[in-house]
């Protein structure tokens, strides 16, 4: 697919972009899937889907190694995905079976994994940023060379915990990096209403290390992510990573009247006009680093394996009533 | 045991032992919170351990209490056993989100998977003359929360027992300290030991009446029980020492042994853990009781500075001994 006359880093990082080509399809068709499982009433609880976001978990998580650690938020699928989760126990777990990723006593909103540093997702906005500074802070003390990404969406600024671990974070140089995802809705309220003044400045304002990007543009993302988590890796200190992106779903899958909140036109720009893959899709292509026959055969490769995780969970079994007061303590 | 030592510590002296001596074996062990370091604590709990640790296993930290309790949740999570200090017991509060929804859950929601081996130690008691935000006793509130396990020492043998297995505890562990305790002395031997978290320990041996006593309590309901003695009244004392887990069969065979029973604490009474182990002793000795189980625990007030009316709000050894005789059936 590839010719002598385009550009070398593109010949260079084209395993990468197509990596992260993948891995957001696979998160929308995952979610998808998600969609379907809820509206057929096979999946409890709420379901907060990621579609539209899919370049800042995977242009962040592209940027870490296996052993780094990330924490993230209710709307986490992707997050978990992109560090590394398999389908089959994200759906078990989502769907409260045994074989999820934490025994089905987490659901959709706390899937944690060990084997790929993801400290857990989080269903108290903000809940884990305490978490990622003190996982940065033992990476620090213990000298492993890992650094913590901490996930958030804009709600979270809205949180004093956030401003407390920031300056902790800055005052003993912690190698960690906070991304804030916003993708314009407090659950059903634009954040205008909620967030005064700058958001970056909040973060330059403790001497962290600041830098906004297009979260619909994955390579940027990626590049942003990449530098920050170097330095950081360098003992250079904490940072803020704004990205802003955008959610097509409402905030969870039963908010479809949305239109008190935001215009159907909207939702069709940033659709149409900014979609992370299509735009990533496009650009490969344009680049000859693919073509679309070939990404068509991603996607429907992907929908297939994420057919076989559903099945997989939907068949899995329930654990067993008397396990319900183990792990409490360990 | 405590009459194998040849030595006294204040209570103060044996947590600081406690600390220094599983900060020596366990480089993870760090000490994290407000004016710990240089100032060792208002109440100079900490003295010296920067000197022997340096500032990097001793952090003093901005007041967040949230903030640095929630990094420590994180850096459990990771590799360390970070011990917290909550300097009053009252800014608990300001921790609940981290202690309530994070460290007690974490392990639970994980499957297993993940574990926060840290200490929380803070402080209770009144009587101190610091008002209504300085002086509460608010362990019933972590007691409440399943993943977290609660320690209340009332003797400087205890204290250093306990604490250096709450460091090693693989569970979230709140450890309180009360302020007014911090100079009471006893016997502390030099040697590395633990008193495992739920184990009960008879601080007096006793036939007529079972004082359960926790934290500040214990001295109270010993004061009590020799005023009792003299009135011929034996009374034994029964410390529960962890709040949870809970010694529950202690309780239960001192109350039957002597089928009466107070129970004491300096939390507040009203829904406060005397509920639950008059509950535990009520149920578990039923057949073998003369008389209700008597609680006796903080006013249902805020805790005023008034000196005449601070003193009103907890149980002394008078008030203890009083409601004993008429348990007793002596007034």
């Amino acid at each position: 697919m590839t010719t002598a006359t385009q550009p070398r880093e593109a010949l260079e990082k084209v395993d990468l972009w197509l990596r992260m080509y993948r891995q957001m399809v696979a998160i929308r068709q995952f979610e998808a899937q998600v969609n379907e499982l809820y509206t057929r009433a096979l999946m409890p609880g709420l379901a907060h889907l990621y579609i539209g976001e899919e370049a800042v978990a995977v242009g962040v998580c592209e940027a870490l190694e296996r052993t780094d650690y990330i924490t993230s938020t209710h709307r986490g699928h992707g997050h978990c995905l992109a560090k590394g989760a398999s389908p089959d126990k994200m759906f078990a777990e989502l769907l409260g079976k045994k074989a999820g990723y934490c025994k089905g006593k987490g659901g959709s909103m706390h899937i944690a994994d060990p084997a790929t540093g993801n400290l857990g997702a989080n269903a108290i906005v903000c809940g884990s940023a305490g978490i990622a500074t003190g996982a940065a802070f033992s990476a620090q003390r213990l000298r492993n060379g890992r650094v913590a990404v901490c996930f958030f969406g804009e709600g979270a600024l809205g949180q004093g915990v956030l401003y407390e671990v920031m300056n902790l974070a800055q005052l003993f140089k912690l190698p960690v990096i906070y991304i804030c995802e916003n993708n314009l809705y407090t659950e059903y309220t634009h954040y205008s209403e909620t967030t005064a003044g700058d958001i970056l400045a909040r973060a330059t304002a403790f001497g962290l290390e600041a830098a906004s990007v297009d979260g619909q543009d994955v390579r940027a993302v990626h590049g942003t992510a990449q530098r920050l988590v170097g330095r950081a890796r360098r003992g250079e200190g904490p940072a803020f990573l704004l990205c802003n992106t955008y959610r097509y779903h409402g905030h969870h899958v039963g908010d479809i009247k949305r239109e008190y909140y935001r215009s159907k036109q909207e939702e069709q720009t940033w659709k149409t006009e900014r979609d992370p893959i299509t735009n990533l899709g496009k650009w490969l292509i344009e680049q000859k680093l693919a073509d679309a026959s070939g990404l068509e055969w991603m996607q429907t490769e992907l929908e297939s394996e994420m057919k076989k995780a559903v099945d997989f969970a939907v068949t899995a079994p329930y654990p067993s009533v008397d396990e319900v007061d183990q792990d409490v303590y360990a | 045991m405590p009459e194998a030592a040849d030595r006294e510590l204040t209570f103060a002296q044996a947590i600081r032992e406690a600390l220094a001596e599983e900060m020596r074996r366990d480089d993870t062990v760090c000490i994290m919170g407000e004016d710990v370091a240089e100032a060792g604590t208002p109440f100079k709990v900490l003295s010296g351990l920067l000197e022997e640790f340096g500032k990097d296993r001793v952090l003093d930290t901005p007041i967040s209490e949230a903030g640095f309790t929630g990094l420590a949740v994180g850096a459990a999570m990771t590799g360390m056993r970070p011990v917290v200090d909550i300097m009053f017991g009252d800014f608990i509060t300001l921790t609940m989100d981290q202690m309530v929804n994070q460290a007690a859950k974490v392990h639970y929601m994980s499957g297993g998977k993940w574990r926060v081996p840290m200490v929380m130690r803070t402080t209770m008691g009144a009587t101190r003359r610091s008002a209504a935000q300085h002086s509460q006793s608010l362990h019933a509130w972590f007691c409440h929360v399943p993943g977290l396990k609660v320690v209340l020492p009332s003797t400087p043998y205890d204290a250093k027992g306990l604490l250096k297995a709450a460091i090693r505890d693989e569970n979230p562990v709140v450890f309180f300290e009360d302020k007014m305790m911090y100079k009471l002395k006893g016997p502390v031997p030099a040697d590395d030991y633990t008193v495992p978290l739920g184990v009960a320990d008879v601080k007096r041996v006793g036939g007529d009446i079972t004082l359960v006593a926790t934290s500040s309590m214990v001295q109270v309901a010993l004061g009590a029980a020799t005023l009792l003695e003299e009135i011929g009244i034996s009374a034994e004392v029964v410390d529960p020492r962890t709040m949870w887990p809970l010694d529950e069969k202690t309780l239960i065979e001192s109350a039957k042994k002597t089928s009466r029973a107070i129970v004491l604490d300096e939390g507040y009474e009203r829904y406060g853990v005397t509920a639950e182990l008059a509950s535990v002793i009520a149920t578990g000795a039923f057949y073998d009781m003369d008389a209700p189980v008597k609680r006796m625990g903080a006013m249902h007030v805020p805790i005023p500075f008034s000196p005449p009316l601070e003193d009103v709000t907890v149980p002394t050894e008078q008030t203890v001994f009083e409601s004993a005789c008429k348990l007793c059936g002596r007034s």
